[in-house]
């Protein structure tokens, strides 16, 4: 298993406040990466250090052997996407205008809209499915609809790597499920995808390589069915379950065994 | 894809503005104590005819009024663009004030020459923009919060100013009161090279980064990792703000409310995705030259500072806009 961005011993911190200590994780290429694990657990802090919004205290986080914070902004943005959990569309922006804007890495004062960039910003639509609104405002989107714009904004920036904050957490079960599959075909053409998800069972069915963590550390990490047993969910979640093989995909579906009185 | 029959919305508004923008050059190069005909005045213009009034008098302030309402226009939209928020404006949160006091200090301490005016503006507005941002950064910024404090800002350093001007000994005094509203009236060319040059390359350097400075309205995440280098685009967008902002105040007091209003309604015309820059600075000066001429016009033959007309309209705008903004928040 290769790894160009990998985590080695970071220590995370907001002011004062330390979220992980040590931290070292290697992301799988070509892989979908689930990040697991109870609220507050540093899983999007990780996230973010990974796409250099968080700069690590001690340690490095590197791509292909540098540093993030070393590459020229449009440089790393090019090879890294990422969709925050709650991203913010300018007023009266149109899902192709919107879409365009992960161009930007692409694009420089002498080089400005191309047809490199209308055929991106089109087959980003295609693939995330939102070409029939192209000229619908962003804010008149139901939340399903404006999370594919977003995809398909991350999309259109073509980096090797997307990573995702959260993507399904204001969606519905059925979008979260489309979301999913959407996130696996972009893995299946070639792209390492790292997102941090809640629903551990979802996590199971399709990631490749799950992180499961709390406190700031990574408890374990490895293919679900190899990793995923009781033990490991109590010790993440202090949830008491039984595992039982998922009926559709046999990956590991966790039951919890708490119930009403 | 559907083709485009009809050229985009944004150019067609680019180019009424601009044609508004000689439209009221032309009127206001007619327009004085006598009225020239607009034969005359592209007459002199060419070359043709000799004529001080035209040239020398009207012909700057004419030029003086596209200029700083477009620069204004442009540091309106930066500082919008920065607090995400449309009262974020260099006039609202003292800014202005600021340069003003910088330029009273150059008059009534140091000599008051033209260099000493520039540089004193760009301190003063440099270190209210800093205290302001001090005072509004906890735990996090937030553009609100930075209007809030800008405006509180604005009203003490207006104070100061008055009462830098009541220690002043009286001719200085006078200069400055008749400058505090803001005003074009008796500008000439030897006042405005300097100006001019400075605000052009401030303006060439925003042009260079407004797609960048675009891109920020996806929020700080996406900015950053979209590939924009956050932190010197910030530092970058301060400086030119602050410098557009400064750089009118030195020459012709601080004209209030253009750069409030300016890119809202560029941005509206325009009909664009955030807060674009050249909507804004051709609507600036659309705006400055309009009042500008309203102020010459008003109590005809005592031509008004041009800020009294910016302020009276302004105001209106800035009352509405503020209820508009409580209840949003």
């Amino acid at each position: 298993m290769s790894a160009r961005l990998s985590a080695r011993d970071i220590t995370l911190r907001y002011g004062d406040r330390v979220v992980a200590t040590r931290l070292s994780l290697d992301i799988p290429d070509g892989a979908f990466t689930a990040v697991v694990g109870p609220n507050a657990c540093g899983k999007s802090t990780l996230l973010r250090s990974l796409v250099r919004l968080l700069r690590p205290a001690e340690g490095r986080v590197e791509l292909d052997g540098r540093e993030v914070g070393s590459y020229p902004s449009k440089e790393l943005a090019r090879q890294v996407g990422f969709l925050p959990q709650d991203p913010l569309a300018p007023e009266d922006v149109k899902v192709r205008q919107l879409v365009a804007r992960g161009r930007y890495p692409h694009q420089s004062l002498l080089k400005l809209w191309s047809e490199r960039d209308e055929d991106a910003v089109t087959g980003a639509m295609a693939a995330a499915g939102v070409t029939e609104l192209a000229d619908r405002p962003v804010q008149e989107l139901s939340g399903g609809q404006r999370q594919r714009v977003w995809i398909a904004m991350a999309l259109a920036q073509e980096t090797p790597y997307l990573l995702l904050d959260e993507p399904t957490s204001f969606l519905d079960i059925t979008h979260q499920y489309q979301l999913l599959c959407l996130l696996a075909e972009l893995r299946d053409q070639g792209r390492t995808v790292i997102a941090v998800l809640h629903d551990i069972n979802q996590a199971c069915r399709f990631a490749d390589h799950l992180v499961a963590m709390r406190d700031g550390r990574v408890v374990a990490e490895g293919r679900p069915a190899d990793i995923v047993d009781a033990a490991l969910i109590k010790d993440v979640f202090d949830l008491p379950s039984v595992i039982v093989p998922d009926p559709v995909t046999a990956t590991p579906m966790v039951v919890p065994t708490l119930q009403g009185e | 894809m559907s083709v485009r029959v009809r050229p985009p919305r944004s150019a067609v508004v680019t180019a009424v503005l601009a044609a508004l923008i000689l439209g009221l050059a032309l009127l206001g190069l007619c327009y004085g104590a006598s009225w020239a005909s607009p034969a005359e005045v592209l007459s002199v213009l060419t070359g043709r005819e000799h004529s001080v009034v035209i040239h020398d008098w009207r012909l700057p302030r004419v030029a003086a009024g596209a200029v700083f309402g477009a620069s204004l226009g442009v540091a309106g939209a930066i500082f919008q663009n920065l607090t995400r928020n449309p009262l974020g404006s260099p006039d609202v949160i003292g800014l202005d004030a600021g340069a003003y006091t910088g330029a009273l200090f150059a008059l009534t301490v140091l000599s008051g020459t033209p260099a000493q005016l520039a540089g004193a503006s760009v301190a003063g507005g440099l270190i209210v923009s800093a205290a302001v941002y001090l005072l509004s950064v906890d735990r996090g910024f937030s553009g609100l919060r930075l209007v809030v404090i800008g405006i509180a800002v604005n009203a003490m350093v207006t104070a100061l100013n008055s009462w830098i001007v009541l220690r002043a000994d009286l001719d200085i005094a006078i200069a400055a009161v008749g400058w505090s509203a803001g005003s074009l009236n008796g500008v000439d060319w030897s006042d405005l090279t300097v100006p001019f040059a400075v605000i052009g390359v401030l303006l060439a350097v925003m042009a260079a980064q407004a797609r960048a400075m675009h891109q920020t309205s996806l929020g700080d995440a996406l900015a950053v990792t979209t590939g924009v280098a956050l932190g010197r685009l910030r530092l970058l967008m301060v400086l030119v703000g602050v410098g557009c902002t400064a750089t009118v105040t030195a020459v012709a007091g601080p004209i209030a409310f253009i750069a409030l209003a300016a890119p809202q309604i560029g941005r509206r015309l325009a009909g664009s995705a955030g807060i674009p820059l050249l909507p804004a600075a051709l609507t600036g000066a659309v705006l400055l030259q309009g009042a500008d001429l309203i102020a010459q016009a008003l109590l005809a033959p005592v031509a008004l500072p041009v800020g009294v007309v910016s302020t009276a309209v302004g105001g209106c705008y800035l009352i509405w806009l503020l209820t508009k903004e409580v209840r949003r928040a």
